[in-house]
């Protein structure tokens, strides 16, 4: 299935963007899907509380070092906060706990949850949280919450997701440090002098955070391109994905679907109300572009890759009773969901594969079943290894344990208003994009289930089932 | 706890003296390999005419104007340049250079753990005379020749081990990728089997890599990993090895590594590529200087005294070596080529690459279970005492990701013996060949404990307690009491006969001896030893476990001091009655070293360890008699008074800066031994007398270890002797010695010794044997 649809894409990109997209929009004005039969009809759990999702909302997702610029995380943070509050109107105290996400904390605010709630003029009473789990950082922030309600601790919580690659930590080389917090405790000049005496130059030089595993050191985008290599992705199916994602995220930007985006007056700046990162090429300028990891016969290019962004996103999750008893019409329940892990090394970005069929069996469903998938593209390469994987019995029977393989999402059911390629991907706030685009499209398409599923850093994964609100 | 320090080490364990390391290095590899004969190769020659369907080793297709040629030997696991590879690789090229559509071509292996593992070392053997070698080596050099002066470009890409001839073939091709594999091994192995790099590899490596590297391979035959070879300019490009996918892994690689090859020929052949890389302003100088004959001339001067100082002149290889890449710098080409061949062949033919080459073998024996399959995988192991010894064997068990515990009755010597394991993988991580997260993942199967903790869940306990057979015993007891029924007890001692320690044992067919040498991570060998008692299961169990741990192992039987310590202990007494006699300690190493032996005979009783020597000395000869007498052993023990005890406290033989490598002789030591002073026999006191004393000592009871049926056959005495107590290596074992020497002029010689020592010196009946009748040998 994969494999067609694949050398459909690869004979003719466009036409195969413009099929899905009309697809998309037939989907959009007809019901058929509803009529499709379910192997369930709703997910809801005897004795289990429906949780629900109220709203979800996003800052615009900037390539890291434009507007954004000049700010820290928790202004983000504060910014998806606000507009949350703005969007459904809660009242602060109503909110009983805050969770978000992020991936490279500013060290002044490391648990920056609290640190933006406290500047959007929540409660000081309202506690909040910092998780971090690499690019599934929001999806554990709002499966926090899901917990703490299914639970009976609370009723509403936020979660929500920051990232800032604006402005990293650097840090003095560890030898530095070591002299500097030494320089701390020396009581006299002499001995100040001496370890002043001691710092050569080398000592000065900083140590960068970079987008690798630590236990492997490999960077993401050298991992990403071995495994584009090892399922036999080639350069040109990443750069058609890449093209096709920019193409549906522009179409979606342009016809006013990207509706969780708020808008954000940035001090001393203008209001930013799009996402600047998407950019619909041609098949020929993004073959011009040379490889950006694996040199020089890599295939991941920096065309092909998700961009390093700047943003934050917010959710409102509630159980269901409170959020009617307080008036509110949720978008979607938020049903199952896992994670998983796997190989860091040669498995890193595989999450999706492992995850998706886990979630299914969880659930009840069948692949079938889902209307609207959103997967995190972290790069080309990722998704389409990811989709070949899924459509290997050799590789599920081998790695994953399976009778069979998973399957392959049907292309026009999948990231259709573009994705983490050409939106960004701000690494701990991607998760609530993921599950507010599922919720928005089920209403837009009139689906009843949607799949979100992401891969993390740390060969990590996750997955959940959301199912739409009946209107 | 009683360790036997072998000659190849020092008791701090950490570093090995660098001729010491070449010589382990010099076996602990493969260059040449072996290839099974070919079955049916006959067969095929005579029935099939057409060469083209009789291809088996090498195919070939044309992709793109690109001509992938992928070689596999269907009969062994590894590749090798083989007559037949050889005689099909000529074929393929050729209709390779006579197909006009062709423009450039790839040089791959189908196997995924080696390219070209070297060449034939049967073909090699195979030869009587030089010339047929020198024949061979020019047959070789004529076909990379024409490889190098290719009308196409040809791309190897290299993915597994690419040693010896595999190299040479390699750096005749125009481009070369490697995989980023740990299996990728590039080097020049053949120095450690006594030969040179035969076809071109002397000529072709210093024009590629610069004389003092080139030198450094060639000399040492080390293993260059790929990203090394990257920086060495030795390959192009490296390609990273791929995880799972559609396929497994290796496979996936090598058809990658594959894809990516025929890319770059494809450039070579469009220009696209540059063949050559640029070179940098260090390069330009170093070729500068390197372009001066007087600097050249220096570094042939320095290089040659440097293996003269380790190799003592015992070894004519590197010499050799270092003549070719000479006569081809400074003579051109063509000389250089004949050079190299006709000392290719004279090498063959000598007695030291005939030992090696014996040795390679033996090692290879002894690197497989003979005991079968055990019935239970030793899935946890247990070490009792963290020692030197036990902390060493629990670092070679862990890093094979077999779970281990390590006990220790003191809190002290718990955390002495975790550091130590941790010590020697964090030492790997500083060299590259380990990551931090690797270090960490093995140490976490370390459990350090004081307790019997888990002990009813452990396959195999190995003890490493103090050499007393009470403390053995009570250990042995202990453990008894909480280990399931089937695990073995392994006893590592250096001497304690094994039967006097399962003597308390409720269930002697589980008890063994393993016996390690130290540094337990550095030496290759472990002595397995066997009682009447031993189960076959038993057995197998060890050498499975020793096998995991990456040992050469021989299987011997029980008494006292087994094979190794029982040899050792004649020839140290001569050693000391060679110094009670007025040979000064440096005197008595010098002339050890320049037999051949890794270590001097008096800086080895201080490694051992005076106060082990003396144990052991009284000890075996307690059970062998007057026949281990030579020096006095009062002499060791006024010593251990004294606190002579050898390195570990600082004096023995010597005294021990603090910086390992200064040592000056022990004045007190010399006290001692004047007071113990003896007449030294003037007509066996010559130089060459002092050496055959402690070989043929040395030698005359390994010949009655193997009469006695402690030895079960002389391949694993040789390789015992060398392995574990540093035996010349270029003389190839104490059997392969008797062989080559002579065991008549052997007999002859310790008769006159014996003569004036009586039975010290008397030859054992099997070694008469052999000297009565030259048709036997101990090597067919």
């Amino acid at each position: 299935m994969a494999s067609m649809l694949l050398t459909s894409l690869r004979s003719s990109p466009l036409t195969s963007v413009q099929t899905a997209q009309f697809a998309a929009r037939s989907l959009s004005t007809s019901v058929h899907l509803q009529a499709q039969a379910k192997s369930k009809k709703t997910l809801a759990k005897p004795g289990m509380k429906n949780i629900v999702l109220v709203d979800g909302v996003r800052t615009p997702f900037l390539l890291s070092g434009t507007t954004y610029a000049d700010l820290m995380p928790h202004d983000l943070a504060r910014a998806a906060l606000q507009g949350l509050l703005n969007r459904t109107g809660i009242p602060k105290e109503a909110v009983d706990y805050i969770v978000y996400g992020e991936v490279i904390q500013e060290v002044k605010t490391s648990n920056v949850a609290r640190e933006a709630a406290l500047g959007a003029g929540f409660s000081d009473k309202t506690p909040a949280h910092t998780v971090t789990m690499a690019c599934i950082s929001s999806n554990q922030a709002m499966t926090t919450g899901v917990g703490m309600i299914a639970a009976g601790q609370c009723d509403t919580v936020v979660a929500g997701g920051v990232e800032f690659m604006s402005d990293v930590p650097i840090r003095h080389s560890r030898k530095m440090r070591k002299t500097m917090l030494s320089l701390n405790k020396a009581k006299t000049l002499g001995a100040r002098l001496s370890l002043l005496g001691s710092i050569r130059l080398a000592h000065l030089a900083p140590e960068l955070p970079a987008v690798a595993e630590f236990s492997t050191a490999e960077t993401m985008g050298h991992s990403a391109d071995r495994l584009a290599a090892a399922f036999g992705v080639t350069r040109l199916e990443q750069d058609e994905f890449a093209l096709r994602s920019h193409m549906l995220a522009k179409k979606a930007q342009d016809s006013g679907l990207l509706s969780d985006v708020i808008s954000f007056k940035v001090p001393g700046k203008d209001i930013v109300s799009k996402d600047n990162g998407i950019r619909p090429s041609s098949m020929e300028q993004l073959a011009k572009l040379k490889p950006a990891f694996i040199k020089p016969h890599g295939t991941v290019t920096a065309a092909n890759s998700s961009f390093l962004t700047d943003g934050a996103s917010a959710v409102l999750i509630m159980s269901e009773e409170k959020a009617l008893a307080m008036g509110y019409k949720p978008k979607a329940y938020l049903r199952d969901f896992v994670y998983v892990s796997q190989d860091p090394k040669d498995q890193l970005l595989l999450g999706p594969t492992y995850s998706t069929p886990k979630v299914l069996e969880r659930s009840g469903l069948t692949l079938n079943d889902i209307d609207v998938f959103e997967f995190h593209e972290a790069f080309a390469g990722q998704i389409m290894a990811n989709l070949k994987a899924m459509d290997s019995d050799w590789f599920a029977q081998t790695y994953m344990g399976r009778k069979s393989k998973v399957g392959v999402p049907p292309m026009e059911k999948f990231n259709t208003w573009g994705g983490s390629l050409s939106l960004g991907h701000p690494f701990g706030a991607t998760g609530c994009r993921l599950v507010t685009t599922v919720a928005h499209r089920l209403l837009k398409e009139g689906g009843q289930y949607g799949l979100v599923a992401a891969c993390a850093a740390g060969g990590q994964g996750h997955a959940m089932v959301i199912e739409a609100y009946p209107q | 706890m009683l360790v036997l320090v072998s000659a190849y080490t020092r008791a701090d364990g950490d570093v090995v003296v660098s001729r010491m390391a070449s010589v382990r290095l010099l076996l602990s590899r493969s260059c040449c390999t072996a290839a099974k004969t070919v079955t049916g190769h006959g067969q095929r020659s005579l029935s099939v005419s057409s060469a083209v369907l009789a291809r088996t080793h090498v195919s070939y297709e044309v992709k793109d104007n690109v001509a992938v040629v992928r070689i596999n030997d269907p009969n062994s696991k590894v590749n090798t340049l083989s007559k037949q590879m050889q005689a099909e690789m000529k074929e393929v090229m050729n209709e390779i250079w006579g197909n006009s559509a062709v423009k450039s071509a790839v040089l791959i292996s189908r196997k995924p753990g080696c390219f070209i593992a070297g060449a034939d070392i049967n073909m090699i053997q195979a030869c009587n005379t030089a010339e047929e070698v020198t024949s061979l080596s020019q047959e070789g050099q004529k076909m990379f020749d024409q490889i190098e002066k290719s009308p196409i470009p040809i791309v190897a890409a290299i993915n597994g081990s690419c040693l010896g001839g595999g190299l040479e073939f390699a750096i005749a091709c125009q481009y070369r990728l490697a995989t980023k594999s740990k299996k990728t091994i590039l080097g020049t192995p053949e120095v450690m089997l006594g030969l040179l790099p035969g076809a071109g590899g002397t000529q072709r490596l210093p024009k590629m890599v610069g004389l003092p590297t080139a030198f450094d391979m060639m000399l040492t035959g080390r293993n260059i990993r790929a990203d090394k070879a990257k920086k060495m300019g030795l390959v192009h490009q490296l390609v990273d090895p791929l995880g799972p996918g559609l396929k497994s892994p290796e496979e996936r690689t090598i058809e990658y590594l594959e894809e990516v090859a025929v890319d770059f020929a494809k450039g070579l052949a469009g220009k696209k590529v540059p063949m050559e890389k640029k070179k940098g302003l260090v390069q330009k100088v170093q070729d500068f200087i390197m372009g001066l004959p007087p600097v050249r001339k220096q570094i042939y001067k320095t290089v040659h005294s440097k293996v003269m100082k380790q190799s003592q002149g015992l070894y004519p290889a590197p010499l050799k070596i270092i003549e070719c890449v000479q006569t081809g710098i400074e003579k051109g080409n063509a000389a250089g080529y004949q050079t190299e061949s006709q000392s290719f062949g004279k090498l063959a033919m000598t007695s030291e690459s005939r030992a090696l080459i014996g040795l390679y073998h033996g090692q290879v024996a002894c690197k497989k279970n003979h005991f079968g399959h055990p019935e239970r995988d030793v899935k946890k192991l247990a070490i009792l005492g963290a020692g030197l010894m036990g902390a060493g064997v629990a670092q070679v068990t862990v890093d094979k990701g077999v779970s281990t515990i390590l006990k220790d009755t003191t809190q002290e010597g718990l955390a002495r013996g975790q550091q130590q394991v941790y010590k020697g993988l964090n030492d790997k991580t500083k060299k590259k060949s380990l990551t931090t997260f690797e270090r960490d993942g093995i140490m976490s199967l370390l459990s350090g404990q004081l307790d019997y903790r888990g002990f009813e869940n452990v396959d195999m306990v190995i003890e490493a307690v103090f050499e007393d057979l009470s403390i053995k015993h009570k250990v042995l007891k202990e453990v008894e009491a909480v280990i399931p029924p089937h695990c073995v007890f392994a006893t590592n001692t250096s001497a304690l006969p094994i039967k006097d320690i399962a003597a308390a044992s409720r269930r002697p067919e589980k008890v063994i001896g393993m016996h390690y040498f130290s540094p337990v991570d550095k030496m290759q060998l472990l002595e397995i030893i066997t009682t009447d008692k031993t189960s076959k299961d038993t057995t197998a169990s060890a050498v499975a476990v020793g096998l995991k741990q990456g040992k050469v192992i021989i299987v011997v039987g029980d008494g006292p001091g087994f094979y190794t310590t029982r040899c050792l202990a004649p020839m140290l007494a001569e050693a000391i009655r060679a110094l009670q006699e007025g040979v000064g300690p440096k005197k008595l190493d010098s002339l050890t070293t320049g037999f051949g032996f890794p270590v001097g005979a008096a800086t080895l009783a201080d490694e051992v360890g005076i106060d082990v020597a003396a144990h052991v000395a009284e000890d075996l000869g307690k059970a062998f008699g007057t026949r281990f007498g030579g020096g006095n052993i009062e002499v060791l023990k006024m010593m251990v008074q004294k606190g002579f005890k050898g390195r570990k406290s600082g004096k023995g033989c010597y005294v021990y800066g603090a910086k390992s490598k200064e040592k000056t002789v022990n004045s007190g030591a010399e006290e001692i031994l004047k007071s113990f002073k003896l007449t030294a026999p003037p007509a066996v006191s010559g130089d060459e007398d002092i050496q055959y004393r402690l070989m043929s000592r040395f030698v005359n009871e390994a010949v009655m270890c193997l009469q006695e049926g402690i030895l079960p056959d002389p391949v694993q005495g040789d390789i015992g002797a060398v392995f574990g107590l540093g035996f010349p290596p270029c003389l190839g074992g104490p059997f392969r010695f008797v062989d080559s020497y002579g065991a008549d002029k052997l007999v002859q010689k310790m008769k006159r010794f014996e003569e004036v020592y009586g039975n010290h010196f008397t030859p054992c009946q099997l070694l008469i044997d052999h000297a009565k009748n030259s048709s036997k040998r101990f090597h067919k």
